[in-house]
């Protein structure tokens, strides 16, 4: 297991720097040169030249990526060009943002997804298996911004129960107001849910088909025990995968719901940089959402290993 | 509620879990749906009450009327025709960036698994990096270096979804290589080309038409994601995306700017997806019971 971890870890770090390598290049050839950029569109040429002496746009390609990720290792992402200031605190205020409402839809979707899934498994075939079915597709076939507004419209505007969006008045030390977030949280939570439904479903008929639940049925055992105790734990093995793979997914969820919800977080942070041509905010949050990214696929891998005695490394399977 | 001892659905592998297969059904409903689709998509300059971009600001904003059935926008553009015109877009988006991705991913997969060795380790490294990017991410890092066009974010997205398309086939020429029929040709001398496109692509194609009907659907609702947030399709094209991202600051006073484009891509992409599931049911038992065989 401790090789295997160790061998996924290496390949992590080596996508990294492909990664790193990808992003630095692709935002080297961003039109618009930076210092026209800084120094405004009707700059002298002398004032043009000084400033890329002063950031070292002259050198070769790979020492300014030396000194662009020598940086980031360091923990320094750089300065935002538009903003003018440090690109790391930028990024972590948007982030503290963007993962509270991540992690507020991340329960939303295994402990929802978790019990739809069973209830549906439990009831194969009757009304509420196919009422879930309806709603779980649904939930994948329409798009985030769609359910957004849809959400906002009925909410905010004929309800009028809950702001339509922004962050409002953040209090006790929370990033965000918490009534801002329940509808990007739900928007989010929708559109991810089926796959933790529809996964938890099909391994818990796989598992109430198994022997030992047939076991334990014939032992006499009250059904609801025999659901929970013996099905539903070895029908999560699957479903706790999927939700790791489902961080991703989030991921890339979030750009979109941020921006229907004009909530102030990473993926609004990214677009704004790209809209700006504001390099060296594009390079970091990129390389910071990748991150993320890769990191939840790793613990997906794990767990997956873990869970799984056929492909834990470097122990024999039982 | 006993559980039947046997049932279909166990036959699943988990990660398909997503689509459950049922009827074939699914085929019709979603065959009727993306037909009548089409249909609208190839008649609608014909067929639309109005030109998609023909403004009149006596007639901004205006709720659902017997002259403009979906209403009319801020502009005063005919939200029907605007929505008619969009199905061309979503599905120019949808297919070509499917077909590009099979354009570049199938050969790459096929020539990966043919010849194995050192091309096959680099390339499927590489496609691991393009896969450590959220889908959304890489389409944004590709478009955040040129002006956002509809035809760029195709490109983009056809980039984004060749690497499950080069997984795929890979994986499907694997199994085929081995086969007698493969080594005939080996041994008759017959040419690479001749091999990966004349015996293993046509027995290969299944699993690939399934990959490739799901990745529409992704490339869709990816597309009308990077309209969504200004990145694809640009102002006054009537791309769907781009017409529920221009409604947003209109959602209070006139809903139904968003709510046409919205429940018309609702409705493409769950006909597409009715589809791709018949297609799978269609396909795959045939498949695995010819691989297990």
């Amino acid at each position: 297991m401790i090789t295997y971890v160790a061998q996924r870890l290496l390949a992590i770090a080596f996508i990294l720097f492909v990664m790193s390598v990808l992003i630095f290049g692709i935002t080297q050839v961003l039109p618009g040169n930076v210092a026209y950029m800084i120094a405004g569109q009707f700059a002298t040429p002398d004032v043009v030249a000084a400033i890329e002496n002063k950031l070292g746009l002259h050198d070769p390609i790979f020492v300014q990526y030396w000194r662009w990720a020598s940086g980031v290792l360091r923990g320094d992402l750089g300065q935002s060009l538009i903003m003018e200031r440090p690109v790391g605190p930028l990024i972590q205020e948007a982030m503290a943002r963007s993962a509270i409402l991540a992690g507020v839809a991340f329960i939303c979707v295994a402990v929802l997804g978790i019990v739809l899934g069973v209830v549906a498994a439990v009831r194969k075939d009757s009304a509420t298996d196919n009422a879930i079915s309806v709603f779980t597709y649904l939930g994948i076939s329409v798009p985030e911004f769609f359910w957004g507004i849809v959400l906002i419209l009925v909410f905010a505007r004929y309800l009028n129960w809950l702001p339509s969006g922004g962050i409002g008045d953040p209090a006790f030390g929370l990033p965000v107001d918490p009534r801002y977030l329940i509808l990007p949280a739900i928007t989010l939570t929708f559109a991810l849910i089926a796959h933790v439904s529809r996964l938890t479903r099909s391994s818990m008929l796989e598992a109430m088909r198994s022997n030992y639940v047939r076991f334990a049925r014939a032992k006499g055992l009250a059904e609801s025990l025999v659901v929970r105790r013996h099905a539903l734990r070895n029908a999560l093995l699957p479903t706790i995968t999927v939700l790791a793979i489902d961080v991703g997914f989030l991921i890339g969820g979030i750009v979109v719901v941020e921006t229907v919800f004009s909530y102030p977080g990473l993926g609004r942070l990214l677009l704004f940089a790209i809209e700006r041509h504001d390099l060296p905010l594009i390079q970091a949050s990129i390389l910071i959402i990748a991150t993320i990214y890769c990191t939840a696929n790793l613990i997906a891998d794990i767990l997956y290993a873990y869970f799984n005695p056929k492909i834990r490394y470097g122990r024999p399977a039982h | 509620m006993a559980a039947p001892l046997i049932d279909q659905d166990g036959l699943e592998a988990p990660l398909a879990g997503v689509t459950r297969p049922r009827l074939p059904r699914k085929l019709v409903v979603g065959g009727v749906i993306i037909g009548i689709l089409v249909v609208l998509a190839a008649l609608a300059p014909w067929i639309a009450p109005y030109r998609f971009d023909e403004m009149s600001l006596l007639k901004r904003l205006k709720p659902p009327s017997a002259a403009h059935w979906f209403g009319t926008d801020e502009f005063g553009r005919d939200v029907l025709s605007r929505t008619l015109l969009g199905a061309r877009l979503s599905l120019l988006m949808g297919i070509g960036a499917t077909l590009l991705s099979l354009v570049i991913g199938v050969p790459l997969g096929l020539l990966a698994g043919y010849r194995r060795g050192r091309f096959d380790e680099v390339l499927m490294r590489t496609m691991d990096v393009l896969l450590s990017f959220p889908p959304i991410m890489l389409g944004l890092l590709i478009l955040a270096v040129t002006q956002p066009a509809l035809w760029k974010a195709i490109i983009a997205i056809g980039i984004v979804y060749v690497p499950p398309i080069v997984r795929i086939t890979r994986s499907v020429t694997l199994d085929l290589v081995n086969e007698e029929f493969i080594q005939a040709a080996h041994v008759r001398g017959d040419s690479t080309r001749y091999i990966l496109f004349s015996e293993i692509l046509p027995n290969a194609w299944p699993p690939i038409a399934v990959e490739a009907s799901l990745r529409i659907t992704f490339a869709i609702l990816l597309g009308a994601a990077l309209s969504f947030v200004g990145m694809g399709a640009q102002p006054p094209s009537s791309d769907w995306g781009l017409m529920v991202s221009e409604a947003r600051p209109f959602v209070d006073s006139a809903p139904w700017i968003a709510l046409a484009p919205g429940l018309a891509m609702c409705l493409t992409v769950i006909g597409i997806n009715l589809l791709g599931d018949g297609l799978r049911e269609t396909l795959d038992p045939r498949m695995r019971s010819q691989r297990g065989a």
